[in-house]
């Protein structure tokens, strides 16, 4: 058995790559080609006579294989699926490090899984609140409540939007300037910051355009979303790098953390760097360009 | 658990096993055929034997056609066969207890 | 005896001369005396060596039982040559007690199983083993051991008269009526001819197969009329979809590419790669994908190829058309691309098996090789590798040229992913050493990067480029940990198998193995 440390609510994801959790060939090591997160599924890449066998196989990868630092994540069937409380057992019993929630449309879908989990945690004496929550919203409802799903749990910690079905509803399709999903995604970016929690774009599933994937994940980056989700490992470098910030951000992130710990020590709230105006608002974003640029690579500092 | 009719889990591809099991009367029949024999035959068939021990499978004819899967693989196949085989795969499994 | 690989060789192997394995460059400076060719005079003119069929032409020359066939191998698993001339000579000449020297063997080539389970075939001698001769033969059913050849170690065996060949067959994709053989031009077409080259030099007979018959002279020719004694035509000599494939692809596997990149960076690390280097690699998924992150390199610091060798495919075609290599020489053509390439295309050029990687000459071109990129079935702890038997004891592969060029070569780099299935490909001890732990230098798998202690300089290159790299030791035991330390092997004492280091000395044996079965 592998113990696998606490999961933190807020980590690196910039990249969350997909794999179906019945294939044994997949599952077994899909962590060395570096994405942030594993996305183990149980819904739509399994079958629905699988789905028993599915969790049989999960729950033995959760407990023998050594993902390491990569989080792993378990997708759920949906609630209006009679599969979906047995996923969430299997999911505690196992370790997994969070839960995402196939075609959430409200708060109370949030509080339903929550409870789910809570009993759960109880059943298989897991520490309670350990296993961390995600939505994804499919659905125009689920976009149009995305606040209160965003702030309905201690223990969500993102949100994402799946591009298939939302498309399906709203009757478009993916559009190289990303207009089909422009609403959506702003609507629920605004939803994630206002809540304090993380967002994720939706999977590219035309591997062979490589350019209107690339086109796709710049438009992420510059919207604001915190990463994206993937179905393939050669997805995952350009993801990196397009959200790995530039020499001149960590160059700036490092003065201003440096300065403000100097300043406040000696009692001053508001100072200039490079004669621009900083305060302690600008800390936490300059934590975080530290902390990724770390991640990438980029800096070896001991600042953050 | 008793071997109630015959289940299969698991399929023919790389790395993965498929495990058939049906009722039998003479403690455990195994048969056994992987592409791995000569290395893991023996590991393979240990791994089996106490899985079915674990879920308290006395009877049963059990065929395993191995494709080189892990041992967690071979274990959630065997499970799967045994709970199918009683109408039980669907929920409530105890996972930490008798499937771990 | 041990050899210094540390594998037993029984004394009864070590006749007339014959040593054991005793490190890279053994025979450097010695002298060898070459077998000369005992071949019949056609002094008076003939109009043409047409003969009706393979059995006439093997009664014509005087085929008797006891004599040794050589085959190459151009037509890889499409080929139908070597099941027509041993159904010829078996079913319709009687003959027995035959030996088969083909420079490799394949899934072509599973009917040659039976003549050996009838005792019929009672030698073989080969690169490659494969399908249910592997099987046949590894169940010791085969009454000699087979000799199992590097692509170099043949051509050094044939000219030292340590193979002497009967008859030997080139199946030859058009030929005149006189045998002027070429490998393009017909409906079979296979491009290089190189492993032919030296049998049909130093062969007592030569029978050409044919399937497209072409005016005299065909030229330029890869075998030459004046070493041919028949030529037969035929339907057909193989099946060419499986000849050649449309067009070797670059894998899309990620974990080959995630491999293939990692290749690429080591290479790009050390001084070797600099303008006019040398490459070779193999057709496998992560080797033939090197060539595309090598062009990255290549472009960032400006520089090009100096030459290719090979087993050639279209990716290297391509970079030879683009100018971003000099030359590409090749013994073998793997897809139609460079099939249709070799000798059309400026500087690609064709090449003899003994030019290419004999040992025993005076220098072939795999000693003047930068880097070579291969694949393996396993590597142990020592950087010895097996490409011949699986990891469950049976004969299922082929050295080809993989002793030669890591042993010619600066840099042998071998690219595996760290496990198969359940096999670790990384291991502590490999079935069978094909190719020697001191001629390998660097393994690249999707777990890590090992260099072999034997070379500093690597290291350093490594350490200099921030390249991370492991010990050999540390990837087996993750391979373990995954897959779970296999059972040893069990053996009977039964050898099955000999496996001829390029040198001539012996390398390894392969035993007769005895299967698991429960209970």
């Amino acid at each position: 058995m592998i113990p696998r440390p606490k999961p933190e609510r807020f980590r690196l994801r910039r990249t969350m790559m997909f794999m179906n959790a019945q294939k044994p060939g997949l599952i077994k090591d899909a962590y060395i080609y570096g994405c942030d997160s594993i996305m183990l599924d149980l819904e739509d890449a399994v079958a629905e006579n699988q789905k028993d066998a599915a969790r049989f196989s999960l729950y033995h990868a959760l407990k023998t294989i050594d993902y390491g630092g990569t989080e792993v994540i378990v997708r759920i069937n949906g609630l209006d699926t009679p599969h979906w409380q047995e996923d969430i057992r299997v999911c505690v019993a196992g370790g997994a490090d969070g839960i995402r929630i196939a075609k959430c449309e409200s708060a109370q879908d949030v509080l339903t899984v929550e409870k789910a989990v809570e009993a759960a945690e109880e059943e298989f004496g897991v520490e309670k609140g350990r296993t961390l929550l995600m939505a994804a919203l499919e659905s125009p409802k689920g976009i149009l409540n995305a606040y209160e799903i965003c702030a309905a749990s201690p223990r969500m910690f993102g949100v994402a939007i799946s591009g298939g079905d939302f498309r399906k509803c709203m009757q478009t399709k993916p559009q190289p300037d990303g207009v089909d999903m422009l609403v959506a995604r702003g609507q629920m970016l605004i939803a994630a910051r206002a809540a304090g929690i993380q967002c994720f774009d939706t999977v590219f599933t035309n591997l062979d355009d490589q350019a209107g994937f690339e086109a796709e994940v710049l438009q992420n980056k510059a919207m604001g979303f915190d990463g994206k989700s993937l179905i393939n490992p050669k997805q995952i470098r350009f993801v990196h790098e397009v959200f790995a910030p530039t020499e001149k951000e960590i160059l700036q992130a490092e003065k201003i953390v440096r300065a403000y710990r100097e300043q406040s020590a000696a009692g001053v709230g508001v100072f200039t760097v490079d004669g621009k105006m900083i305060d302690i608002a600008f800390i936490p974003g300059a934590e975080r360009t530290l902390k990724l640029a770390r991640a990438c690579g980029l800096w070896e500092g001991d600042l953050v | 658990m008793e071997i109630v009719k015959p289940a299969m889990a698991g399929t023919l591809e790389s790395s993965d096993a498929q495990i058939m099991v049906e009722p039998g009367e003479n403690g455990i029949e195994l048969f056994l055929k992987s592409s791995v024999m000569n290395q893991y035959g023996r590991q393979i068939k240990a791994t089996v034997l106490e899985t079915l021990e674990r879920l308290g499978v006395k009877n049963a004819r059990v065929t395993v056609v191995d494709k080189g899967a892990l041992d967690c693989t071979l274990k959630a196949r065997v499970e799967c066969a045994v709970f199918r085989s009683a109408d039980a795969s669907e929920k409530d499994i105890p996972w930490g207890g008798a499937v771990r | 005896m041990k050899n210094a690989v540390g594998r037993d060789i029984p004394d009864f192997l070590l006749q007339n001369g014959r040593e054991v394995y005793q490190g890279k460059n053994y025979m450097d400076g010695k002298y060898l005396q070459k077998a000369s060719p005992r071949t019949r005079r056609y002094e008076k003119p003939q109009e043409s060596k047409l003969v009706d069929s393979i059995a006439d032409a093997l009664r014509q020359l005087g085929a008797k039982s006891g004599m040794t066939f050589s085959f190459h191998h151009h037509l890889r698993d499409g080929d139908y040559v070597v099941n027509m001339v041993m159904k010829a000579a078996i079913e319709e000449l009687g003959l027995e007690d035959l030996t088969i020297a083909a420079s490799s063997l394949g899934a072509a080539h599973d009917p040659i199983a039976d003549y050996i389970e009838q005792g019929k075939v009672v030698g073989i001698q080969t690169s490659g083993i494969r399908g249910r001769m592997g099987e046949v033969v590894s169940a010791g059913k085969l009454k000699t051991p087979a000799i199992i050849r590097s692509h170099g170690g043949r051509p050094r065996a044939i000219e030292a008269g340590e193979v002497h060949i009967d008859f030997a067959f080139v199946a030859a994709p058009t030929s005149d009526c006189v045998g002027n053989c070429r490998g393009i031009g017909g409906k079979s077409n296979c491009g290089s001819m190189g492993y032919a080259m030296t049998d049909a030099k130093y062969a007592d007979h030569v029978v050409v197969v044919t399937d497209c018959l072409v005016d005299f002279p065909n030229m330029p020719a890869s075998v030459e009329a004046i070493d041919v004694d028949a030529v037969v035509v035929v339907d057909s000599i193989g099946n060419p979809k499986k000849i050649a494939s449309a067009a070797a692809r670059i894998s899309q596997n990620p974990r080959d590419l995630m491999m293939a990149e990692n290749v690429a960076k080591v290479i790009a690390s050390t001084p070797y790669f600099k303008e006019g280097f040398s490459f070779q690699t193999g057709v496998g998924g992560p080797s033939l994908a090197a060539n595309l992150f090598l062009e990255k390199f290549m472009d960032e610091r400006n520089i090009k190829m100096g030459w290719a060798i090979g087993g050639i495919c279209g990716p290297m075609v391509e970079m030879l058309k683009k100018g971003k290599v000099g030359k590409v020489i090749d013994v073998q053509d793997f897809d139609l691309d460079a099939v249709n390439s070799i000798n059309q295309t400026p500087n690609h050029f064709e090449m003899s098996a003994s030019q290419y990687a004999n040992p025993a000459n005076k220098g072939a071109f795999v000693n003047k090789l930068d880097f070579v990129v291969l694949a393996a079935l396993e590597i142990d702890t020592g950087f010895n590798v097996n490409v011949l038997t699986g990891s469950d004891g049976v004969l299922r592969g082929a050295p080809g040229g993989h002793p030669d060029t890591a042993a010619g070569s600066k840099v042998c780099i071998i690219v595996t992913p760290l496990t198969r299935g359940r096999m670790a490909t990384v291991c502590e001890h490999v079935v069978t050493v094909t190719t020697p732990g001191d001629c390998v230098d660097v393994l690249v798998t999707d777990y890590g990067i090992a260099v072999n202690p034997l070379r500093p300089d690597l290291i350093e290159c490594l350490d200099k480029s921030g390249i991370p790299h492991v010990s050999i030791e540390s990837l087996k035991e993750k391979a373990y940990s995954l897959v779970g330390r296999p059972d040893d092997l069990e053996w009977e004492d039964k050898v099955v198998a000999v496996l001829e280091a390029r040198d001539g000395t012996i390398l390894d044996v392969v035993r007769k193995i005895k299967p698991y079965t429960l209970n």
